[in-house]
């Protein structure tokens, strides 16, 4: 086994632990710090698979920006402190994990009935060649420009609309 | 690694359902479905390893979507809890106030 499987399976494990630790804390600040710890660990298997730009937006947006915004929603309602427990009873607990695992079963099969992996593996040489951004940029702004403004309009209504549902009544 | 990550975004995805059944508190139940997203995102990187960049181009819209559905879920919980004193899914009954 070479290293790179070694510190693939490192990540996945803490990824998955973290995981489970965030679902079941009882304290919010507690389950979002767990939550920083899956997405970095997520981020590290995107640059074991290559998508190194990706890891990077990864750390950037959601451990940076998102989690910041979870965290200030948590401060600034006070929920750190006065939480209340909020995990269900034991049926809930039965029903979760039994879905959960259901779920994961399904995915278990669905994944180890997927065709293999055909053929070399084709983004090395186009990362080799263009760079981990170039290769990520270049069909961005050239075949999808059309999806890239439309997301950036729906970034603009998502901040409107934040605004004004958050604000106070004027 | 194909086959590894994919079963590693099946065992995410499957945490992150279970999180939103199990809690209760609104945040943290929205912390579950980033989560959930960010499952997805991994199984669409393994799989653009072997069939084209596209796969990337795909997690970026997603994460785009995400920060946007963050701002605006959270938003929300913030009006919910001025008119509860609680982000308790069990408080919200009625959709309007």
């Amino acid at each position: 086994m070479d290293i790179s499987q070694l510190v693939f399976y490192l990540f996945a494990g803490v990824a998955v632990a973290s995981g489970v630790l965030m679902i079941t804390r009882k304290n919010p600040v507690y389950s979002a710090m767990y939550l920083v710890l899956t997405l970095f660990s997520v981020a590290a298997i995107y640059v074991l698979l290559d998508a190194h730009f990706l890891a990077a937006l990864q750390i950037v947006i959601y451990a940076g920006a998102i989690l910041v915004l979870f965290l200030f929603v948590i401060m600034l309602l006070n929920l750190g402190h006065d939480f209340v427990p909020d995990l269900r009873g034991k049926f809930w607990w039965f029903v979760g994990i039994g879905l959960g695992l259901v779920l994961f079963a399904e995915l278990f099969v669905l994944a180890r009935n997927a065709p293999e992996a055909s053929g070399p593996d084709v983004l090395a040489p186009l990362l080799r060649s263009q760079g981990a951004v170039g290769a990520v940029a270049e069909p961005l702004f050239e075949n999808y420009v059309v999806a890239v403004e439309v997301t950036g309009v729906l970034l603009l209504v998502a901040m409107v609309g934040a605004v004004v549902i958050a604000k106070r009544k004027v | 690694m194909l086959f590894e990550s994919l079963v590693v975004s099946a065992a995410l995805f499957a945490v992150g359902v279970a999180g939103v059944l199990l809690r209760r508190n609104a945040i943290v139940m929205f912390m579950c479905i980033e989560l959930m997203l960010n499952a997805v995102n991994l199984s669409f990187v393994a799989i653009s390893r072997y069939a084209g960049i596209e796969g990337q181009l795909f997690v970026i819209f997603v994460m785009t979507v995400a920060a946007a559905e963050a701002a605006v879920g959270l938003a929300i919980i913030i009006s919910i809890f001025r008119h509860y004193e609680s982000v308790d899914v069990r408080n919200f009954r009625l959709l309007r106030w």
